[in-house]
């Protein structure tokens, strides 16, 4: 894949910061807002695949690493499991931190309130697993289909 | 007219049938790619619409209109597992379709029957 | 020959499907709502976030949530397998 024109090239490295942000906040406000930890994700890895479309396959390795997104794909998960197995003495998936004093625990007003993003408990640390792990697998498959497509056709053109 | 009542159910029931005619009628391996991502997104409008009370608001409390009632919200949350699914299901045909272009250099699937080493 | 059969069918399938949506519960107006009703409910106290569609995949059915991971996990495992060859 080639490169695209100047003028594009430009306007990626100015709001490729902005959607990166984005989809942060997408993230860590999804208990509050619409959103949550897949649809953020997902936000997050359109960036990336903007970035491959714009700079080509060969310019974009050097952006963005395969074996670190491999890695942080496999941490989002086992943070996720581990998280699963802090409340095992009441339960699986016990939300034990909700209206209490410690991390994320105030109590929400009940009805109709401007939303507070201190509450919730266990909820909001489960979505950043999540939505690590959904940003760096779309960004792994997305590389991967690419990077393959690219080689089979220098393969058959060089035959 | 009885039909106009439920119209929701009927664009789902278009929206199935496109994707199995896809499905029957066409010999390109993309173009049955297409068929089967159809077929999920007819089945992902299926479940939103099971779930909705006419004059209602979204199921979300920060900032909602007062006084009024809430859509089902249990439609809403399986519906966003299925999306997940339905991106693997593509992400896995896809590299399926890419592979066999690999061995045998065409995408008919006509012509790509024998099995080959 | 054989597509002629399969057009038969899929449009016997096509007719028993509207068949059936024309004459279902009308739009708007659902059956029994006895669960989401407790959902709309009882999300603030016991749960304590303001999105209740998050509250039930996060907290009351957190274990489909775990499932859905495993499976975007083995997507990727399963693009991985099939490109080893080329990326080497």
């Amino acid at each position: 894949m080639k490169q695209m024109s100047r003028v594009v090239r430009t306007i990626t490295s100015l709001t490729f910061g902005y959607i990166v942000i984005f989809g942060f906040y997408v993230i860590i406000y999804g208990h509050v807002t619409p959103g949550g930890g897949f649809q953020g994700g997902v936000v997050v890895a359109s960036g990336f695949a903007l970035l491959l479309v714009v700079y080509g396959h060969k310019k974009a390795e050097e952006y963005l690493n395969t074996n670190l997104l491999s890695f942080a794909e496999s941490t989002g998960l086992i943070i996720f499991i581990v998280l699963a197995f802090l409340g095992l003495g009441f339960s699986f998936f016990y939300n034990f931190l909700t209206n209490s004093g410690g991390l994320f625990g105030h109590m929400p007003v009940s009805g109709v309130n401007p939303g507070d993003v201190y509450t919730g408990g266990l909820i909001p640390l489960m979505e950043l697993a999540v939505g690590l792990e959904v940003l760096s697998a779309m960004g792994v498959i997305v590389l991967i289909l690419s990077g393959g497509a690219t080689r089979i056709k220098k393969k058959k053109e060089n035959l | 007219m009885v039909v106009l009542n439920n119209f929701p159910f009927i664009t789902v029931v278009i929206l199935i049938s496109l994707g199995i005619y896809t499905l029957i009628y066409k010999k390109n391996l993309l173009k049955i790619a297409i068929g089967i991502i159809l077929m999920g997104n007819g089945v992902n409008l299926f479940l939103v619409t099971l779930g909705y009370r006419h004059n209602s608001i979204a199921p979300i409390y920060t900032n909602a209109p007062e006084g009024s009632r809430m859509v089902m919200p249990t439609a809403q949350a399986l519906t966003l597992t299925n999306i997940v699914i339905g991106l693997a299901t593509t992400a896995l045909i896809l590299s399926l379709a890419v592979t066999i272009y690999k061995h045998y250099g065409t995408l008919d699937t006509d012509e790509a029957r024998r099995l080959r080493g | 020959m054989k597509k002629t059969i399969f057009g038969i069918a899929l449009v016997f399938f096509v007719a028993f499907m509207i068949l059936i949506a024309v004459q279902m519960r009308p739009f708007g107006q659902p059956t029994m709502s006895h669960m989401d009703d407790y959902f709309i409910q009882n999300t603030q106290a016991e749960t304590g976030v303001n999105n209740v569609v998050t509250g039930i995949l996060f907290d009351y059915r957190g274990f489909d949530t775990l499932g859905e991971a495993t499976v975007l996990f083995t997507a990727v495992i399963g693009v991985t397998v099939l490109f080893r060859e080329a990326l080497k």
